[in-house]
Parts: structure tokens; C-alpha cells; sequence
């Protein structure tokens, strides 16, 4: 049996690492988002 | 582009000024990736992500290549083609010419770099009405010839710092009596720059009242810094005042033609 040598983290190195995924996720769908929005605006705008 | 004689729709405006933000720090992206080593070496660059080590450098370099492809194909899809080939211009510009062959190898390397923070003025002009014109190729002039006395004005009083990154900035290789010199002679065509629009009829006598008040201002601090023969970098005032004045003068200046092209 191969030993699992993945190295652990401690529950406040998880909580940390999870809060920042978090915020990256919410970063990164807001900018999305604005994307979403300014393509449709432009759209719009060259219909006119 | 709020200058121009024409309207351009506001969402297609600020997309165009979005792509511009986005190619200028697309740009800035990849000068940061390739001169990490440089950036390193300097008390005032040394905190930036890549030497701090807060980002590995092919990230950067995939996030700079990636922003700049995305602001140019967005300035040629949502405004035209003539704004998103000057902006590619600009980006290939400030990463090839200065960047890359002249920031290291010669002491005009900011005269002839300052060619790609002059460039938004045309790119925001062609946004709007699709061609250039006289008025936005004398602001490239302006901004153009603004670059060496803003740049030799701050490289006065850190250079130890560019000494010591072995960038041949002007007063490491020629001393700081030369670079004084030259704050001084640039000084004179970006004047005629600055103000040449009014008596050529492209502009108003507000933008030609406050051209004219703030680039006396700016010669006056030149002259200043013309005639200085400090040696103490912590005692260079005049170089100081200049550096922070330029800044402000193209800020007024640019604010005050968009004042004069909606008083018209």
C-alpha cells in the first residue's frame, strides 16, 4: 500500500484557503457579469 | 474623444475608454513580466508582484498577452477597426520598442518611448469619428514632447536608483547638467505644442487661456530646474515640483479642451 503523502492542512489553513477561493469565485463572476452586461449594451448601442 | 466634433454613442465611449485602460495595462502587464529582474533591483519598483513574488512570471505573461488580444479584439468589434489598430500599435509599441530594444540600451530611450503614452489621445479621436485629424496628432505631439522633462524631472532625484537597475537613464550617462538641459530645450516645443491649437483655430480661448497660464507654469519650473546645479537628490526641489506639476499640467490641460469643446 502506497502511503498517502499529501500534505495536510490545518483546519485554519483550510478555513483561509476556502475564504479566498471564495472571494476570487465573487470577483470573478461580478466580472463576468459586467462582461454579460456590456455586451449587451453594445449590442443595443450598434442596433441604434 | 470628448473633444471631437462628433458624438459617439456613451456605452460604445466607454467601451473604447475600457479597451484603452485595458491595452495600457496590458502593456504594463508585460513590461512588468519582462523587466522583473530590473524592477528588482529598485527601492521604487521592488514591491511590484512579480519581484515581491506574489506572481509567477508566466502568469503574467499569459495575463498580459490575454488582456491586450481581448481590449484589441473589443475596440475593433464594438468601435472600429482605425481605434483598434492604433491600439495595437501602441501596445507592440511600449512592449517591443521601449521595453524590450531601448529602455536598456540608450539614454533617449524615454524620448522615443514616450511615443506610446501619447498614443490614446489618436486612439480616443478615431473611436469617435473613424479618421484623424490635426487636433489629436498636435496632443500626440504634446504628450509626445511632455515625456522627457516629466521623466528627467523624476530620474534627477532617483538616480541612483536607475544607476544601480543599470538603466542608462540620461543623468547616469550624461550627468546631471545635460539632463537639465535638455528638461529645458524639450520644454520649448511641447509649449508650442501645448498652445498651438488655439491660434490655429482647433480649439477655444478657454483651452488656449489655460494652455497658455499652465505652460508658463511648467517653463517657469523648467527654467528652475534648467539653471539648478544640485548634486543632493534629497534636496532637489525644483526637480520634485516640476515632476508633480507635469502631472497635473496634462491632466488640466486635457480637462480643460473637453470644457472648451462644450462651451463651443
Amino acid at each position: 500500500v502506497t502511503p498517502d503523502l499529501t500534505p495536510r492542512l490545518t483546519p485554519a489553513e483550510e478555513a483561509e484557503l476556502r475564504r479566498r477561493q471564495k472571494s476570487r469565485s465573487i470577483a470573478m463572476g461580478l466580472c463576468l457579469g459586467a462582461l454579460a452586461i456590456l455586451f449587451f449594451g453594445i449590442s443595443m448601442a450598434k442596433m441604434l | 474623444m470628448l473633444a471631437a466634433p462628433v458624438t459617439i454613442h456613451p456605452v460604445l465611449g466607454f467601451t473604447a475608454i475600457l479597451c484603452i485602460t485595458l491595452g495600457a495595462g496590458a502593456a504594463g502587464a508585460l513590461n512588468q513580466w519582462y523587466e522583473a529582474d530590473l524592477d528588482a533591483c529598485m527601492k521604487r519598483t521592488r514591491n511590484r508582484p512579480l519581484p515581491a513574488g506574489r506572481m509567477d512570471r508566466q502568469s503574467a505573461l499569459h495575463f498580459g498577452v490575454g488582456l491586450a488580444c481581448f481590449s484589441v479584439l473589443l475596440m475593433g468589434l464594438a468601435v472600429n477597426l482605425l481605434a483598434a489598430a492604433i491600439l495595437t500599435v501602441s501596445i507592440l509599441f511600449y512592449v517591443l520598442v521601449y521595453t524590450v530594444w531601448l529602455k536598456r540600451r540608450t539614454p533617449q530611450n524615454i524620448v522615443i518611448g514616450g511615443a506610446a503614452g501619447a498614443f490614446p489621445a489618436l486612439i480616443g479621436w478615431a473611436a469617435a469619428t473613424g479618421q484623424v485629424a490635426t487636433l489629436p496628432v498636435l496632443l500626440f505631439a504634446l504628450v509626445f514632447l511632455w515625456t522627457p522633462p516629466h521623466f528627467w524631472a523624476l530620474s534627477l532625484y532617483v538616480k541612483t536608483d536607475y544607476a544601480a537597475a543599470g538603466v542608462p537613464m540620461l543623468p547616469v550617462v550624461a550627468g546631471l547638467t545635460v539632463t537639465r538641459t535638455q528638461v529645458l530645450l524639450y520644454t520649448v516645443p511641447m509649449a508650442i505644442a501645448a498652445v498651438a491649437p488655439w491660434p490655429m483655430g482647433l480649439t477655444g480661448a478657454i483651452y488656449g487661456g489655460v494652455a497658455t497660464l499652465f505652460t508658463a507654469i511648467f517653463a517657469g519650473l523648467a527654467v528652475r530646474v534648467g539653471v539648478s546645479r544640485e548634486t543632493d537628490q534629497a534636496a532637489m526641489k525644483p526637480e520634485r515640483q516640476l515632476f508633480a506639476f507635469s502631472i497635473l499640467y496634462l491632466f488640466v490641460l486635457f480637462g480643460a479642451l473637453v470644457v472648451d469643446r462644450f462651451a463651443q
